[in-house]
């Protein structure tokens, strides 16, 4: 039998290191990549799958008033099961005229927080950070750099119904 | 008999184990004898973070992290389980301790300059720790699931958003999808829960070690400035010549204020209690305003002040600038004088920076930035009158929500000049100008309010000069 820790080693125990040496790197590569490619993946799915789009009927068409906001209430596309209270999202909505709706996300275009509809004043107003918006949605004040976003509205018989879509994001071009 | 026999058993367990080999020269390392109360501020760091391991253990046995029943488990653990409202606040307070403890426990090793030769790992693994230990208290407000959780990681996800080109990709990893939804609190959960303690528990683990084979430092000496050349054969010399060992003769004042540290987290658990939920975690309900905890307000008070063009690179910015420079500082300076009577603007950057905290955190509370949607009209002794003209006009200052950002006698928000004496300020005409046009921050009325209105605002509003 060899000395395996000799200090001067033959060629042939020389070559034996190196390849146990590679062997095992190699051997522990492929474990983590066993483990991180399915499980990276599952992680980072949301990211790259686009959820499906969908129309949600928000209330009667008689129940909206003309000229006046209300907030609605709909489901997100295709909530968890257990998603419950939270697969909830907000809008504004309008009835502009017979037919015609417009829907504005609750969010605020600075940091997302909920805008609040002040009807008296015919203005949006964030309690975050003091953005306000026109009621035609366009920014009147504060940090806000976007007007407010605008869901899809369209009526279906008696129904109203808002096409679901992401939380808007204010994003930097680059 | 027995008891040798004991101590056979012992000994051949202690063989077998090392507790002895390993475990004793780690207790009775020598240290420095100089330090005193100076160092207890890591080791109560320490306890700080067997508090929340502890504690946050025992929530999780009934917390779900899940997107509808987190909420109604908060309500269980806070008004029924026995002793839940108890751990909820120690869980509560004990972050608030951590966090300002790891801050002072930075601090003082500042002031010292103890990041210096041969301390420089020791110094970088802290501050990786200390930022570490930020996430954990951003991840572990969020899973208080309740309005202002669930539109907080709205805002975290819309900051995550702004960042250029993988923004967007951040925020939906962030929000588990495109909105918040069932996945978004089970992703936070797991963070705070298992990915973050993790990283802590190995973070704490090499500072420890760095800590055991660099010794503690002794108190800064201003005749003694750090030259790497000769700096651990000096410190071994006057190690053994005047240290002590660490168990009991310094730790059990490490002992006495982590006691105390425990006693407040317990105490103000006790006596003030977990902070109360708001409304359930409904992204649809309006009524939320999203506030960090307390050791967060300033950088939310940051924000509000910013001009628009700057607010993108201060949110991304700001954490990764601080986290380089301190991460960097002994890169900078590693040698030279210790002694915080030779480096006077090392006192001087502590001030600045205590000063600014505590100035943007009192701002941060009076949120003078935020509409006061709550404002109630106007009294009558304020207005000057029970009906006519006047009275209508100060009505309709609040019904337009005048009042929700201009102060009138203590009456409204503060995002806008206060009132009180506009008329002794502005002309009739000048008022009609500013509120048809709006101006530097406020809407233009002019499409929302009629000429009778605007007359009658007008007339209220001159009738507004101080007392």
């Amino acid at each position: 039998m060899t000395d395996c820790n000799a200090p001067n080693p033959t060629p042939h125990e020389d070559h034996r290191r190196t390849f146990f040496a590679r062997l095992t790197l190699f051997l522990s590569g492929l474990i983590g990549l066993a483990i991180a490619v399915p499980g990276l993946s599952f992680i980072l799915a949301p990211v790259f799958g686009k959820k499906p789009r969908k129309w949600r009927a928000v209330g009667k068409l008689e129940s909206f008033k003309l000229g006046e906001t209300v907030l609605v209430e709909f489901e997100d596309p295709s909530p968890e099961p257990w998603a419950g209270v939270t697969a909830r999202t907000g809008a504004w909505l309008r009835r502009v005229s017979d037919n015609e709706f417009i829907a504005f996300s609750i969010n605020c275009r600075h940091l997302g927080c909920p805008v609040r509809w002040i009807a008296d004043a015919k203005l949006f107003m964030c309690p975050c950070h003091g953005g306000v918006y026109y009621e035609n949605g366009t920014v009147a004040g504060g940090p806000p750099p976007k007007p407010l976003h605008r869901y899809s509205v369209r009526v279906r018989g008696e129904q109203v119904e808002i096409e679901t879509g992401p939380v808007p994001l204010t994003t930097t071009p680059v | 008999m027995f008891v040798k026999k004991l101590k056979n058993i012992w000994r051949s367990f202690d063989d077998r184990a090392g507790f002895s080999d390993y475990v004793v020269p780690l207790l009775t390392h020598v240290v420095p004898r100089d330090a005193r109360w100076w160092y207890v501020f890591g080791s109560a760091t320490l306890t700080a973070f067997i508090v929340q391991v502890l504690t946050g253990i025992c929530l999780a046995m009934s917390y779900v992290p899940g997107g509808d029943e987190a909420y109604e488990s908060l309500k269980y653990i806070t008004e029924q389980a026995p002793f839940g409202n108890l751990l909820r606040g120690m869980h509560y307070y004990g972050a608030s301790a951590m966090i300002m403890l790891a801050v002072i426990h930075l601090v003082q090793v500042y002031l010292h300059a103890t990041y210096k030769y041969p301390r420089e790992l020791n110094w970088m693994s802290g501050v990786v720790l200390l930022f570490v230990v930020l996430g954990m208290g951003f991840t572990g407000q969020l899973l208080r699931w309740d309005a202002n959780g669930v539109w907080s990681v709205v805002v975290g996800a819309e900051m995550a958003g702004r960042a250029p080109i993988v923004g967007p990709q951040i925020a939906h990893f962030i929000l588990g999808g495109d909105t918040v939804g069932g996945s978004t609190l089970s992703r936070f959960f797991v963070m705070h829960v298992f990915i973050v303690p993790g990283v802590i528990f190995a973070g704490i683990a090499l500072h420890l070690l760095l800590l055991l084979r660099h010794g503690v430092s002794e108190m800064p000496n201003p005749e003694q400035p750090v030259d790497p050349a000769t700096y651990k054969q000096d410190y071994e010399e006057r190690l053994s010549r005047t240290g002590v060992s660490f168990w009991p003769h310094a730790i059990w004042r490490d002992a006495v204020f982590s006691a105390f540290v425990v006693a407040i987290i317990v105490g103000c658990a006790l006596l003030i209690g977990p902070p109360a939920l708001t409304s359930s975690p409904d992204p649809s309900s309006i009524q939320a305003n999203p506030m960090p905890d307390w050791y967060f307000w300033w950088y939310f008070a940051t924000l509000s002040l910013l001009p628009p063009g700057l607010e993108t690179w201060v949110i991304l910015g700001l954490p990764v600038v601080a986290f380089l420079t301190l991460f960097c500082l002994p890169l900078i300076s590693n040698k030279g004088d210790r002694a915080p009577s030779k480096r006077p603007w090392a006192l001087g950057v502590v001030i600045a920076a205590f000063t600014a905290f505590v100035v943007l955190t009192i701002y941060a509370y009076y949120e003078p930035w935020s509409p006061d949607f709550g404002v109630p009209p106007l009294p009558a002794k304020i207005v000057g009158a029970e009906s006519g003209p006047i009275a209508e006009g100060a009505a309709l200052v609040h019904s337009k929500g005048c009042l929700y950002c201009h102060d009138i006698d203590g009456y409204g928000g503060h995002r806008g000049p206060e009132l009180s004496k506009i008329g002794r300020l502005l002309t009739r005409d000048d008022l009609i100008i500013r509120i048809n046009n709006g101006g530097y921050n406020m809407p233009a009325f002019a499409g929302t309010i009629t000429s009778a209105e605007l007359d009658l605002i007008v007339g209220f509003l001159e009738t507004r000069r101080g007392s």
